[in-house]
């Protein structure tokens, strides 16, 4: 355990030691974890072990969260640059980058070597696909970094995936707007996420884009310029992707198809659930108040934080976009997921069940208290919402 | 030249050196930066929001 210290002159010297710093092993290591599936189909031969990742993942974790529970803990204020100081926590984001790419190509290589049926096809390709989305999380925290080696990590590792404009969409797109209905990442009160999912994915690449192209017009570059950092990103897609291809023949497209979907789709979910309904207040000369901690759901659960680098504490990742997943805090009475992200996902996928948990849960919050105009809702459906909530709806 | 930084991250955009890779040359000065700028480190923080620094000895 390393102890961390900073001399106060008010409060004298401060020790903090890091529960979790050996734990974030967790989040480097999980991309490797779908290559037990490989190893259990090879020992037994039963193609229906290729599952058992993804059935892990949406069984045991929302499980582990709900027994281990919620960690409340920060660290001291005063020992975070410390904190973020220390390499260690930046080496094991690197370290999950490589990982990707094993996986993906432990994915490809079984695919292509061993015969399996249109299930087992069909299963591993939802199952690496949902890893490389996992990426998108490795590269979201690496791509809020400003150093250049965290961002051209960032770059490759959204590359598994094809997904090389999240970072610009993420940061300059979704952090500035967040929580607005201008938002095609902030899902609204009564949207589906398959609804949301039509919205956010062409809205995401389209924002980026306009986002980019702008950027290299002030430095006076064509949007087929070199410098296009999206084009950077695709170009590794294209390459990896299109050279697998002709390697492997056609029988790997449906697979590079689904996997590059379900990559995309598990951000998606993510984005769903971390802002639903949530809305900023439109100040008088029209640009909205700053993002609070309010407008994010945050879930601590401590499981699924472990293998996500911290992602679930959303709402001070959303009020300070550039402090690092080690010292990310849980605020009191921000919104709160009921279970963490695997869980959440998964009431989401059936959407009666998301309207019914979160629905009411949005309008008892503390700063909304049942008045939609502080809900980011979906046109048209006020009155459907007034009339079901009735009881929860203030007039 | 003068030095603005960003209340919450603490980016601080230099007019000496401006910004490369958001596209601002050297010597661009703040006040010359679009209304629409946010901090290119952590965008949730707008050009009205970034708090003068220190100017330099150098005129403009």
């Amino acid at each position: 355990m390393k102890t961390v210290t900073f001399d106060s002159p008010a409060q004298g010297t401060i020790s903090y030691v890091d529960k979790k710093r050996g734990l974030w092993w967790m989040s480097a290591l999980y991309p490797l974890f779908p290559i037990t599936g490989l190893v259990l189909h090879g020992l037994t031969g039963i193609e229906l072990m290729l599952l058992v990742p993804m059935a892990a993942a949406y069984i045991f974790v929302p499980l582990f969260d709900y027994l281990l529970g919620e960690d409340l803990s920060n660290p001291p204020e005063e020992v975070v640059a410390q904190l973020e100081q220390d390499r260690y926590y930046s080496r094991l984001l690197y370290l999950a980058v490589p990982l990707h790419f094993i996986t993906f190509f432990a994915a490809v290589y079984w695919i292509v070597t061993q015969d399996l049926s249109m299930a087992g096809y069909l299963i591993l390709a939802v199952g690496t696909g949902m890893t490389s989305g996992l990426g998108i999380n490795t590269g979201h925290e690496l791509g809020h970094k400003t150093d250049p080696l965290s961002r051209l990590m960032a770059k490759i590792v959204l590359a598994v995936p094809g997904y090389g404009h999240f970072c610009l969409e993420h940061n300059a797109g979704h952090h500035r707007h967040v929580a607005t209905p201008e938002d095609s990442a902030s899902s609204k009160m009564g949207e589906n996420i398959y609804a949301f999912a039509l919205r956010e994915i062409p809205g995401g690449f389209k924002r980026a884009w306009q986002l980019e192209k702008v950027r290299l017009q002030r430095k006076g570059k064509s949007m087929w310029s070199p410098s296009n950092e999206l084009l950077q990103s695709y170009a590794i897609t294209a390459i990896i992707q299109i050279s697998l291809l002709i390697a492997s023949g056609w029988m790997l497209l449906p697979f590079l198809i689904i996997h590059n979907f379900l990559a995309w789709w598990q951000l998606t979910s993510a984005n769903y659930i971390e802002h639903y309904g949530l809305l900023r207040e439109k100040k008088a000369n029209g640009s909205y108040e700053r993002c609070q901690p309010h407008h994010s759901w945050n879930s601590n659960h401590v499981f699924s934080n472990l293998l996500l680098y911290h992602l679930e504490r959303h709402s001070d990742h959303h009020a300070h976009p550039t402090r690092h997943y080690q010292s990310l805090r849980n605020f009191d009475d921000v919104p709160a997921l009921p279970n963490g992200y695997f869980g959440a996902y998964l009431m989401a996928y059936c959407p009666p069940i998301w309207f019914a948990v979160m629905n009411p849960r949005l309008l008892k919050l503390q700063h909304i208290q049942g008045d939609l105009s502080k809900v980011n809702i979906l046109p048209g459906k006020r009155e459907a919402m007034e009339q079901k909530y009735a009881s929860l709806v203030v007039a | 030249m003068a030095k603005y930084q960003c209340p919450d991250c603490g980016y601080i955009y230099d007019e000496a050196t401006g910004n490369e890779h958001e596209g601002y040359e050297p010597g661009t000065r703040f006040e010359d930066l679009s209304d629409d700028f946010a901090c290119p480190a952590c965008f949730v923080r707008d050009k009205e929001d970034f708090a003068l620094l220190e100017k330099s000895s150098l005129k403009k």
